[in-house]
Parts: C-alpha cells; sequence; structure tokens
C-alpha cells in the first residue's frame, strides 16, 4: 500500500475518497460557524437571511457586533491577560526544568521526570478541584489563625492562572528541553574558555540558541491558555474569560454574535500558529 | 558537586518543587483528605468511607462511572479506527508538498477553541440545523429532525475534538516506517492485508499507545461536549463532579468522585502502558 506497489483502481479511489471525506468532516463545523457569522437573522441557522457584517460592527439592537459588545470585548481582555501571566510563567519555569533535567544527575531526577509528566494524564476538571480545594483549605486555615480573609485565594483569577500553569509548565518543558539537547555543549565551553563566566556563557550562547523554542512555547501556552475549558471552569470567579462567557451564553441560546466571536478566534489563533510555523523555519 | 553548582542546581530544582508541590501533590492530597472525611455538624467532620460508599451504592453515580469509562473506551477505538487509514495517507501515500499541506489542513481546526468546535457541531445538528434541513430537502425526512442531544452526536463530537492526538502521533510514527520494508512484505508474498498486520501496525504501536491515552484522556476528563451534544441520558462523569462542587456545593462528595476518575483514568493508562510494556517518559516525552 504504498505508491511504488501498484494498486488496482477502484482502491485507490475509495481511499482517496475516504480521505477526501475525512477532511470535509474536519473542516464541517468550522466552515458553518464562519458563515453564519454573516446571516442576517437572529439565530446562527437556515434560513438565510442575506449577509451582513452586523454581528462584527453593528451598534443597534437586536444586532450589537462584537466590537460594540461590552460583555465578550471584557471577557476578551480577561483571557488575553490570563494567558499572557500563564505564558510567562510557565515558559520561565519550563527554561528552569529543562536546564535541570538537561545538566543534573541526581538522585530521584526519574521519579521527578515522571512527576513532571504527570499534569498530562491528569484530567483537566480534576486538576481545578484539586486545586480549589487546597486554596480554600488554606484560605481557611489562614483565617482560622489570623482572622485574614485572602481573597485571592478564592476562585477568581489567580487561581485560574495558577491551575492553567499547573499543566502548561509539563508543555513548556517538553518542548524546551527537547531544544536543549540538541544543544552542542562545547560552544559553552568554548565561552568558558575565553574567560566567560558560567552565567554570561548561558546567556549569551545558550538562551540564543533556545530562543525558537521558547518563543514557541509562549505561543502554545498561549493559545493553550486561552482555549482552556476544563480547568478554568472550576476556578472562575466573577470575572469570566472568553471561553467561559461564551459558555454562559451558548447555554441561553445562540445568535450569530457568538458565530462572529468564534471567526475571529479562529483567525487569530491561525495566526499566530502561521507566526510559529514560519519563526521555527528560519 | 563544587559549591556554585550546587547553588544553580538548588536554584533549577526551587521553581520545579513549587510548582510541582503546590499545584500537583498537595492539592491532590488535599483532595483525597476532604473525599474521606463526612460532615457531621456545622463545622464537625469525622474520617469515614461514607462518601465512596454513598458513591458506589448509589445507581446513578455507579452507572455514570462505567458509562463514561465505557464511552470513553468506544470514542477512542473509534477515533483510532478513523484516524489510522488517514495518518497512513498522510505518511505513506502523500508526498512532498501535498503531504505537508494535508498534515497542516489535521492541525488547524485544533487552534480553535475547544467551544467553537462544540458550537459547529450544534448548529450542523439541531432541529434547524443544516444536516435537518438537508434531509428535508432531499425527501429523506417531512419534517425537522433532531440530532443533537443523544449519544451518537456526543460521540461524533467526542471523536471530533481528540481526532488530531490520535493523527499526530499515528503521522509521526508511520512515516519513519522504511518504504522497503513494505515493499519486502510484499515481495515475500504477503498480501495487502498481512503486510498491515505484520508488518505496519507493529510498527505503528508506540504511535498508536500514545494517542489512544491521550485520546482516552481527552474524552473522559471532557465536560462541554457531553454538556451540549449529550442528552438527558448521556451524563457525563465530569458534569457529576461539577454538579456536586458548583451546583450543590457538596466537596466531600465531589472529591470522592473527582479521585475516583482520577483512579480510573491512571488505572487505564497504566494497564494500556504494560500490556504494550512502554514508559511514560517514551510515551509523552
Amino acid at each position: 500500500m504504498i505508491p511504488t506497489i501498484p494498486q488496482s483502481r477502484s482502491f485507490r479511489l475509495i481511499y482517496g475518497s475516504y480521505v477526501l471525506l475525512f477532511f470535509l468532516y474536519l473542516a464541517l463545523p468550522l466552515t458553518v460557524v464562519a458563515v453564519f457569522a454573516f446571516n442576517d437573522s437572529q439565530f446562527p441557522s437556515l434560513p438565510w437571511e442575506g449577509f451582513t457584517w452586523n454581528w462584527f460592527f453593528g451598534d443597534e439592537r437586536p444586532q450589537i457586533g462584537v466590537f460594540h459588545e461590552r460583555g465578550i470585548l471584557r471577557a476578551v481582555g480577561t483571557s488575553a491577560f490570563v494567558a499572557m501571566c500563564v505564558a510567562l510563567l510557565s515558559v520561565c519555569v519550563g527554561t528552569t526544568n529543562a536546564f535541570l533535567f538537561n545538566r543534573y544527575e541526581f538522585r530521584g531526577k526519574g521519579l521527578l521526570y515522571v512527576l513532571m509528566l504527570l499534569p498530562l494524564v491528569i484530567p483537566g476538571i480534576v486538576l481545578g478541584i484539586s486545586i480549589l480545594v487546597f486554596s480554600s483549605t488554606l484560605a481557611n486555615g489562614i483565617w482560622d489563625l489570623a482572622q485574614m480573609d485572602i481573597q485571592a485565594l478564592r476562585p477568581g483569577l489567580l487561581l485560574v492562572i495558577l491551575g492553567q500553569f499547573s499543566f502548561i509548565t509539563t508543555i513548556a518543558t517538553l518542548v524546551i528541553t527537547a531544544r536543549l539537547q540538541k544543544f552542542d555543549r562545547t560552544l559553552e565551553e568554548a565561552a568558558l574558555n575565553l574567560g566567560a563566566t558560567r552565567l554570561t556563557a548561558v546567556r549569551t550562547i545558550t538562551i540564543p540558541f533556545l530562543m525558537p523554542a521558547m518563543i514557541g512555547a509562549v505561543v502554545v501556552a498561549f493559545l493553550m491558555s486561552f482555549e482552556n475549558f476544563n480547568t478554568t471552569l472550576m476556578l472562575v470567579g466573577s470575572d469570566a474569560p472568553l471561553t467561559i462567557a461564551m459558555f454562559d451564553r451558548l447555554k441561553e441560546g445562540s445568535t450569530p454574535l457568538l458565530n462572529a466571536v468564534s471567526l475571529l478566534l479562529m483567525l487569530g489563533s491561525s495566526l499566530l500558529a502561521l507566526v510559529v510555523i514560519l519563526f521555527q523555519r528560519r | 558537586m563544587r559549591a556554585h553548582t550546587r547553588i544553580g542546581f538548588i536554584l533549577l530544582l526551587t521553581p520545579l518543587v513549587l510548582w510541582l508541590g503546590l499545584l500537583i501533590i498537595i492539592p491532590h492530597i488535599d483532595m483525597f483528605l476532604i473525599s474521606i472525611r463526612e460532615r457531621i455538624s456545622f463545622g464537625v467532620y469525622e474520617t469515614s468511607l461514607a462518601q465512596y460508599e454513598k458513591a458506589l451504592t448509589e445507581p446513578l453515580y455507579l452507572r455514570t462511572f462505567w458509562r463514561t469509562a465505557v464511552m470513553s473506551v468506544l470514542a477512542t477505538a473509534i477515533t483510532l479506527v478513523i484516524a489510522f487509514p488517514v495518518s497512513y495517507y498522510i505518511a505513506k501515500m502523500a508526498k512532498g508538498r501535498l503531504q505537508q499541506v494535508l498534515f497542516m489542513l489535521c492541525l488547524i481546526p485544533f487552534y480553535v477553541s475547544e467551544l467553537v468546535r462544540t458550537f459547529g457541531w450544534m448548529i450542523l445538528l439541531r432541529e434547524t440545523g443544516l444536516v435537518s434541513n438537508l434531509l428535508q430537502w432531499a425527501g429523506l425526512a417531512d419534517q425537522p429532525v433532531e440530532m443533537l442531544y443523544n449519544d451518537a452526536a456526543m460521540m461524533v463530537g467526542l471523536v471530533y475534538t481528540s481526532m488530531l492526538f490520535m493523527v499526530v502521533p499515528l503521522v509521526t510514527t508511520l512515516e519513519s516506517l522504511d518504504d522497503s520494508v513494505i515493499e519486502a512484505g510484499y515481495d515475500l508474498g504477503g498480501s495487502g492485508l498481512s503486510v498491515l498486520r505484520e508488518i505496519i501496525i507493529p510498527h505503528a504501536m508506540p504511535g498508536i499507545v500514545s494517542g489512544c491515552i491521550v485520546v482516552f484522556m481527552l474524552s473522559l476528563g471532557n465536560y462541554l461536549t457531553p454538556t451540549m451534544l449529550g442528552g438527558k441520558d448521556s451524563l457525563w462523569f465530569t458534569e457529576m463532579i461539577y454538579n456536586q462542587f458548583i451546583v450543590r456545593s457538596n466537596w466531600e462528595l465531589g472529591a470522592a468522585f473527582g479521585f475516583m476518575l482520577l483512579v480510573l483514568s491512571s488505572v487505564i493508562v497504566w494497564g494500556m502502558l504494560r500490556l504494550t510494556g512502554r514508559t511514560l517518559q517514551e510515551t509523552m516525552g
């Protein structure tokens, strides 16, 4: 079943159309979401009432577009803020982890490595509730001890950031470790021979080498955080990130406004993904 | 270790230990401790297995637990069956540019939020949706057909959502299979089927295992798809966790549920690794 082995015409035809069907299946939901963002109707469904930009730019009821809808815009801001924090934190910790696993031999390294991978195989909801439980235990403990109410430990943005950080760090670590393993240590030794201190050598030689992976990890972490739903759902307070805000609206019934937001999300994330790919190519 | 490498070691170890300790290990221990206590009266708790007893004797809870497990296994199997031929096509049949483009096309949907993907299926499948209209137009149905809110719709959504995590590992392992090995199989008289069984599938095993583990985990832990696409009977275990925690504020029972889900997923992942003789490091790292 490779091109050099002759296959019957009908087999190739069936195989080819199966693959084609598969890609249709992949594209269908997204296409539908995108197309109905332009439907001049209150519902993202047939019949087609004509083309409109109102779900993006409209500023009159009943068709208030994305760019005039306060709730959605605020949710986008919240998501961007959370994603930025998560991306920076997880790439910092991911980098130190990569150096730790790459440069040091110590007892318990294997165990720590497995523990580091663990967040990937814990369901997101369980991660969320365990952090929720622990932070409220902490908050209650502090209250009992000092009568101080630490709002930050109650459901809210800090917990959302920590919850997402807890598993995105694993991914950042894996991405950066993969690149660090390809690094030629003799380059660093040459810098040391030329009189650089350890820190200078790492800063001027190793970190620039790691930069593509670090930037890639920032973007991946940003996207994963922006899209995260399960962990966020358990930890969210009054400021809802975009996915939660959209979920709440979707439960109440949808208007093409949600399609418009979704289309913008698609464009945004494909743009980011494209940037990463181009960056990695160079 | 010399003094300065020792300091460096400690500096690098600290963030890792803080992260794993404060956000993963201690919270899970705390969750376990909450799950084994019982509320006697206001602010008074007693250690007991009452929550687990309740979870294991209440038919609804138990049924949902097993249903979620079985449906996740089923979703994983369906994903594998659908993804394998496509991955093989991308890895072995398509060449050059086409190969890259097809692979990219597989990735794109997954840069988009799961919510958007689920929303897409809702637009397609609901009573006023496209499929219903298409069926009426074709004369196959004489009134709107509701295709949402049942197990089949949920399955479609689950398979769709985790497809990427099956395709990528499969394509990666299949690409590393040398064409000449397949040709040798044919030269030695193998048929298409026996080459597939004796050469291609054994070679792809690492990819199959890691794909299956990730897809299974994602299905088991999914909340959005069962909630939005599933019906009244398609209650998912994660929905029960959410209900106990957020709606009913019964954290003890919710924590017990969470722990059961964790144990279930660990047992299945461990079992799959054992069956195929692989380690977590090889599969995930």
